[in-house]
């Protein structure tokens, strides 16, 4: 069985994904609050048009709107009886939005974390956790996404959860997480930890990686501590466009087309294969950002100066893997 | 406990020790032995009060310095608040009975057209962990919730969480219309959430910009120790 990614991956040297959908959704006039997931329903010529700018930008692969779509995100809009439809909604929009495109172009049905906190530390099961992801699975696959798309997980047993989900319901997938805290998952994963963990899985993703976090610099040295650990699976990089700022009363992103088609040419040259962009990220930074792929030829691997010096500071001096993090401090207890 | 490294008796220890202990406990996230050490500290005539300030919120402090500096992540903070917790149960009744001054009350919320709760969470778990009451009003909330619950549970400062650039200008509106009312100067405002930083917290009139649930907590107990200094002055 091979999906239509891994028949891309296969015979091309990268891939250009999508942008923002939230960015995007708001501009087209979804009010603060609202789960965007419903918009599938209320307005499905909106999210036609969202696939469709992604697409004519020259995107090989697009997400679903369906971020929010499980069991206990769309619970706080009791929305929780939806979760099949507005999943299968959502992937049927793209399927008819990738089939007119006369192109090969990827479904990818995205589900994002449950919102949760996990057990031990937290109170949902991995049992539940699978179950959760499982419906919206079975919802996306259904509506004819080609594999699905797990982003901006933050625990590693959030992860596995949802691919024991996809294997449940025979999906390939891909699954990125976000590095937002001092160059780790929220959870404390460090890039390298992140590999080990994905190369243990016994459904492996076709592709693994980082999406949203900080800013550009930050994801591409996510990327560099990757290579660390000799990843086997095709990596994945869809970084921000830029840090929002507020400016005289509004907000805007600082990352400016220009700006990310540097970062799509450095994301390739730290060994990305499928290159996007997250939130703030516009059809016309995708174009720009393929532009800058197809006319500039694969470079050296980027070390951290010259990430630094290309697209701006990190956000933490550490990444937790050059072993500048002190040492969590000793309990008499058990060193006693 | 089956570790024969963990034989360790709690009640044999001294008190100075034993609070040096509770601090290890707690970074450790180690909940019952909190709460055993918590009842010995009690049948030793300590006061609720000094056990809770000189070795609970002490401890935890420990935990939020580690957390601030990037050597503890959410998983150990969260066990740890879990452990404080436990010796919280026991405490609470206790400091009420006994008149002890409470450290301080907080409402807290994501604003209005803001469904991202995860952070406002985390900060609420850590504050309660420092000590602080917690009043939670959830995802979605408009001035009028904030402002009801504030005067409501008379508490002393007020957190507002946003995840999205959309959402985050919402605070300003709170904050506006607490100073068209005229209570502003009556609570310690603090904000939070991803896209915000210091310079947009200033903007909008906020006390503080909380970068995570640490500064969250070492921000309100700075502000809560300086508004106890003007009432007494």
């Amino acid at each position: 069985m091979t999906d239509l990614l891994s028949e891309l991956l296969a015979s091309r040297d990268w891939l250009l994904g999508d942008g923002a959908t939230g960015t995007t959704l708001f501009n087209m006039g979804l009010e603060a609050g609202e789960a965007p997931e419903i918009w599938n329903e209320t307005h499905p010529d909106r999210i036609r048009a969202l696939y469709d700018g992604a697409i004519n930008a020259g995107s090989d692969i697009f997400l679903t709107n369906s971020f929010g779509g499980n069991y206990s995100r769309l619970k706080l809009h009791d929305r929780q009886n939806d979760v099949f439809t507005l999943n299968r909604i959502a992937a049927e929009i793209g399927r008819e939005a990738a089939d007119a495109s006369g192109r090969k172009v990827v479904v990818a049905g995205s589900v994002g974390p449950t919102g949760e906190i996990m057990e031990p530390v937290g109170e949902l099961s991995f049992d539940s956790a699978v179950e959760i992801f499982e419906e919206q699975a079975k919802g996306l696959m259904e509506g004819g996404a080609d594999v699905l798309w797990l982003e901006t997980i933050s625990a590693p047993e959030e992860y596995t959860a949802a691919a024991k989900a996809f294997q449940n319901v025979g999906a390939p997938w891909v699954g990125t997480m976000s590095f937002d805290t001092a160059g780790r998952t929220m959870m404390g994963v460090t890039a390298v930890d992140m590999v080990a963990m994905v190369e243990g899985i016994e459904n492996k993703p076709i592709a693994f990686g980082a999406n949203c976090g900080v800013g550009a610099s930050d994801l591409l040295r996510t990327l560099v501590g990757f290579n660390k650990a000799n990843p086997s699976i095709p990596v994945v990089s869809k970084g921000n466009a830029g840090i929002p700022k507020y400016v005289h009363g509004h907000i805007h992103y600082d990352g400016t087309p220009e700006l990310m088609a540097e970062y799509a040419l450095l994301a390739r040259d730290a060994g990305a294969k499928i290159i996007g962009g997250c939130c703030g990220t516009l059809p016309e930074h995708l174009v720009a950002m393929r532009a800058a792929l197809e006319s500039t030829p694969q470079g050296d691997r980027p070390d951290l100066d010259t990430i630094r010096t290309t697209l701006g500071a990190f956000s933490s001096d550490s990444d937790g893997l050059d072993g500048a993090t002190p040492p969590k401090r000793k309990n008499r207890r058990r060193s006693s | 406990m089956s570790d024969e490294e963990d034989d360790l008796i709690l009640s044999e220890l001294n008190d100075e020790e034993l609070v040096l202990q509770m601090m290890d406990d707690l970074y450790d996230g180690m909940k019952a032995e909190i709460e055993e050490s918590v009842n010995i500290l009690l049948e030793r005539k300590w006061t609720p009060y000094d056990i809770l300030t000189k070795a609970l919120v002490e401890g935890m402090a420990i935990v939020g310095v580690d957390f601030r500096d990037g050597i503890l992540f959410v998983p150990e903070v969260l066990l740890a608040a879990g452990a404080m917790k436990g010796g919280m149960v026991i405490l609470k009744p206790l400091l009420i009975e006994t008149g002890a001054p409470r450290l301080g009350k907080m409402v807290i919320g994501t604003v209005k057209g803001d469904i991202h709760d995860i952070g406002k969470n985390l900060v609420g778990m850590m504050m309660e962990g420092a000590g602080f009451e917690i009043y939670d009003l959830g995802i979605n909330n408009s001035l009028e919730d904030y402002i009801g619950a504030l005067e409501a549970e008379d508490a002393d400062i007020l957190g507002m969480s946003a995840l999205l650039t959309t959402t985050m200008p919402y605070m300003k509106v709170v904050i506006d219309t607490l100073i068209e009312q005229g209570k502003r100067d009556k609570y310690i405002v603090l904000v939070g959430g991803a896209p915000l930083n210091e310079e947009f917290g200033k903007a909008i009139g906020a006390d503080a910009y909380c970068r995570d649930a640490a500064v969250a907590v070492e921000t309100a107990k700075e502000f809560m120790a300086r508004k106890h200094n003007q009432l007494s002055a």
